[in-house]
């Protein structure tokens, strides 16, 4: 006897068709966090090991450094990796464990506006360092 | 007891002394798996070095704003207290990287057998301090 046709999911059509689940935007902000966080493995060795090159250095030091083409633009990319991925994380942090609806809304914005805001200020310091 | 439901929620220990049950394992109940230290470190160290962007955002514009302004940043990281928050940020950095990569590789499908479980999270342990130790005895070398 063939068996009844029956739902196996309660998504509606439309709903898998866009891929989007109840965040609304899908596995976009899971990718963000991968995606940044393979960017800082290679921009986060340069990192340090420019920090090796800098120890003690003076101001002059840094504008030299900085005004290599290399240098200046892989800070710039480390800066903006660096605060995606910060934000996007310290949002899964506040999301697990402040329960309370506009404090969990309201900190989250604080981090988002605070981390755009630094990472502003990181960028315009390098530009002004090294152009 | 005010609520018949705790009827059921409280008992007497093996002392006879009336106690209330656990509700559900909990983690002072649990013994310390190595990964579940590791789970919970990567999140620690996450939540580290957000505040530690600070520090380089201090250095960054210190830098682009005047020579006093540059000179209070390198003077107070090269004090004992700016030395030890740079050996903590650095060694939350090295574990949050090769914890990341072990979540990397888990990401891609790998990784997951339970001897490798274990395997990962001591080789993260291990490369996390033969790391921190490296780059400060190459750092003080170069200093």
């Amino acid at each position: 006897m063939a068996k009844p046709p029956q739902i196996d999911i309660m998504r509606s059509p439309l709903g898998r068709a866009r891929g989007l689940g109840a965040a609304k935007a899908g596995a976009t902000h899971w990718w963000v966090q991968r995606l940044t966080s393979l960017a800082l493995v290679p921009l986060t060795l340069w990192f340090l090991g420019g920090m090796l090159h800098m120890l003690g250095g003076t101001r002059d030091d840094m504008v030299y450094w900085l005004s290599g083409p290399v240098p200046i633009v892989l800070m710039i990319a480390l800066v903006i990796a660096t605060f995606h991925h910060l934000q996007a994380g310290l949002q899964v942090v506040i999301e697990d464990y402040v329960h309370h609806d506009w404090l969990r809304i309201g900190s989250i914005l604080a981090v988002k506006a605070l981390s755009l805001l630094l990472a502003l200020a990181c960028i315009v310091s390098v530009l002004r360092l090294g152009l | 007891m005010r609520d018949v439901r705790d009827a059921l929620m409280v008992a007497r220990n093996s002392d006879d002394k009336l106690i209330r049950r656990p509700i559900s394992p909990h983690l002072q109940v649990y013994r310390w798996p190595i990964s579940m230290a590791l789970s919970i470190g990567h999140r620690v160290t996450g939540v580290g070095l957000s505040i530690g962007a600070l520090l380089l955002t201090w250095w960054l514009v210190a830098a682009a704003v005047s020579d006093e302004a540059f000179d209070s940043v390198q003077w107070f990281l090269g004090s004992p207290i700016g030395l030890l928050l740079l050996f903590g940020w650095s060694a939350a950095l090295f574990f949050h990287f090769f914890a990341g990569i072990r979540h990397l590789a888990w990401d891609a499908g790998y990784g997951f057998e339970k001897p490798w479980y274990d395997r990962s999270a001591w080789a993260v342990v291990i490369a996390t301090v033969v790391a921190t130790l490296l780059l400060w005895l190459v750092g003080f070398a170069m200093w």
